[in-house]
């Protein structure tokens, strides 16, 4: 009984710590309470679920995936927060699969073009630089710079200046 | 404001017949109220052939279109003209004296044989009567009459129809030097890139004279080229080609076509700028990193290594005596101008003002810089003393790029866009007169203004 008061305290301790950090523990103890007492149907049901959202994690990656240009402020070659996810799962897929890249680095028009030749190269190389971080290889990737000599957009405004700020990963 | 009078001047209306040999024109958008009055009377046509055939072009047009562009003439209406002489015997110079012009240009076109001309042209100032003293016509070449005391050019050359439009430059330059001492650069050519996005090789590189005029096509391609640069004695341009899917830089002689692929490094190979002698080429590689500046020497292939930094470094353009550069670095942050020392040392920066300049080069007479300067978020073309320090903005335009000095250091011509249209422009260097070359097919950019040609 004493053993069990202790069990009790320390399992309590626990589930406070853990609530403290994140409640999901907590879900998951209650999960694997109700699979024991309900038994198989309930195990298919998580079964299903779990199928559920890996089928649902695989089409989030493959629309990822598919989105193959990322974008960039004025004269910056910072990776903007947003799309650290979509360059971790191209990371995670070139090197799952050995795939080659090249990162064509594009400037918009303003400023001069050989200025623009060098911030597109550094912008394709903050991207090919984070892409090792997640294990890329660097023989898998090859970094190309148009500066502002093949516009996305030839428009000469704002929009059309945004959508040239940018590095395009392209899969060989 | 008061000296500047805003006008759109459509020049060369009596060019029109010959309009379809252009494929830039150039048209005055910003005008000087102080420019020199001139007068150029329409020249004279005399034949001894039986078969006449037209001047393919108008000689005396010609000069008075190139002094009106050099935004330092006038050239006076032909109806105000108070008389049309052809010679010096025929010139009444108490007439010229009273229109109050600082110069009369008047000649003669003969036909020598078809397709072969004589012409013959003099430039008088009125109100000098000892002006052939102080010039270089040699005595004894002109009529002993008292008109004659005020020549100040006298010429007479054998042209046909492939030279004439050029020998009528060479003719304008001729009466500019005289007028104001300083050489004429109209007999010069411009490089440029031109892109039809919709042609089968969007990419042209094209040659045509300082007027827009005689365009050849140099190279042609379906990826981007970039940064034309001439060498000093003209007959070649050195550019960007990414026709091998990356930025490599090419060699090609204009006349022959024979191209050289003089840098392929791994990265980027851009910005290539001959040095004065013409031995150097300055260029900016990425093969160890990052953008560097270095120089080869085009006859060993060696480089040598200018700048270390993990910045951009990057557009070099040479002092006019060879021995030191300037380029653009954002090692301070943002970009700016900075010098440069061939025999090595530390890079000392040159512009302060404002938080983007970039794409500076070297006026040829060594007195002042020209630049892409940034104010309130458009891009300018200024240019900064070298003495003293001082940065004056010249232009209105936005989007400025690729600037290019005359080799008189009298104009600027640049790239920027006009409405939604990517044109060339020219800038006097003390930004008070302006011109357009709007391109007829697509757009134009990254001019190179060649060094005198002769």
């Amino acid at each position: 009984m004493k053993r069990s008061v202790q069990l009790l305290l320390a399992l309590l301790a626990a589930f406070a710590l853990a609530a403290c950090s994140t409640t999901e523990p907590a879900d998951d103890t209650t999960d694997t309470t109700v699979q024991q007492d309900d038994g198989s149907d309930a195990e298919a049901e998580a079964l299903a679920r779990q199928r559920a959202a890996e089928e649902a994690e695989r089409q989030r990656i493959a629309a990822l995936l598919e989105n193959t240009t990322i974008y960039f402020d004025f004269d910056s070659d910072a990776i903007r927060s947003g799309d650290m996810e979509l360059l971790e799962v191209h990371a995670k897929h070139i090197q799952a699969t050995g795939k080659k890249v090249i990162l064509e680095g594009h400037a918009d028009e303003r400023g001069t073009p050989e200025y623009n030749l060098a911030l597109g190269e550094r912008r394709a190389k903050s991207v090919a630089q984070l892409m090792r971080t997640y294990g890329v290889s660097g023989s898998q990737i090859e970094v190309i710079s148009f500066g502002e000599e093949s516009p996305a957009n030839p428009g000469h405004t704002e929009q059309a200046w945004q959508e040239n700020r940018r590095v395009e990963i392209k899969y060989q | 404001m008061k000296h500047i009078c805003k006008k759109l001047v459509v020049l060369w209306l009596g060019m029109m017949a010959y309009a379809a040999n252009a494929e830039v024109q150039i048209y005055i958008t910003e005008g000087r109220d102080d420019a020199r009055p001139v007068a150029v009377v329409p020249f004279t046509f005399e034949s001894e052939s039986e078969v006449t055939v037209q001047p393919p072009h108008d000689f005396a047009q010609i000069i008075a279109n190139d002094l009106e562009r050099s935004g330092k003439f006038k050239p006076v209406e032909l109806s105000e003209l108070p008389q049309r002489p052809s010679q010096i015997t025929d010139v009444d110079i108490d007439a010229w004296k009273e229109l109050g012009v600082d110069g009369v240009v008047y000649g003669i076109v003969k036909e020598t044989a078809p397709g072969k001309y004589m012409v013959s042209y003099d430039l008088i100032d009125p109100y000098n009567d000892k002006a052939v003293m102080e010039s270089s016509i040699p005595s004894g070449s002109y009529p002993l009459v008292d008109q004659s005391f005020h020549l100040m050019v006298l010429k007479t050359k054998l042209v046909n129809n492939d030279n004439f439009r050029w020998a009528a430059h060479i003719a304008a330059d001729e009466i500019y030097e005289a007028l104001t001492g300083e050489r004429g650069a109209f007999a010069t050519q411009i490089a440029y890139v031109q892109v039809d996005r919709l042609a089968a090789k969007p990419y042209q590189l094209n040659v045509a004279d300082s007027d827009g005029f005689n365009q050849t096509q140099v190279f042609t391609s379906k990826k981007p080229i970039m940064s034309p640069s001439w060498s000093p004695d003209a007959e070649k341009l050195a550019y960007v080609s990414f026709e091998n899917g990356r930025s490599e830089i090419y060699v090609q002689t204009i006349t022959t076509g024979q191209r050289e692929l003089i840098a392929s490094y791994k990265g980027f190979n851009s910005a290539p700028a001959w040095s004065p002698d013409g031995t150097k080429m300055a260029m900016v590689l990425s093969k160890d990193g990052n953008p560097e500046l270095y120089v080869m020497d085009l006859a060993t292939k060696k480089l040598t290594r200018l700048t270390r930094h993990y910045s951009i470094d990057t557009e070099p353009s040479w002092h006019p005596d060879g021995k030191s550069l300037i380029f653009t670095s954002d090692r301070g942050g943002k970009p700016q101008i900075y010098r440069v020392s061939l025999a090595g040392g530390d890079a000392e920066r040159v512009t302060f003002e404002g938080r983007y300049n970039a794409g500076a080069e070297f006026a040829p007479d060594g007195k002042s810089i020209v630049m892409v300067h940034q104010s309130n978020g458009n891009f300018h073309v200024a240019a900064q003393d070298i003495d003293t320090g001082n940065l004056t903005v010249l232009t209105k335009t936005s989007l400025d790029e690729s600037l290019s000095v005359a080799p008189n250091s009298s104009m600027i011509i640049f790239s920027t866009v006009d409405g939604r249209q990517k044109v060339l422009s020219a800038v006097s260097m003390d930004g008070r007169f302006k011109a357009r070359l709007p391109a007829n097919v697509g757009e134009v950019k990254a001019p190179a203004w060649s060094p005198f040609i002769l």
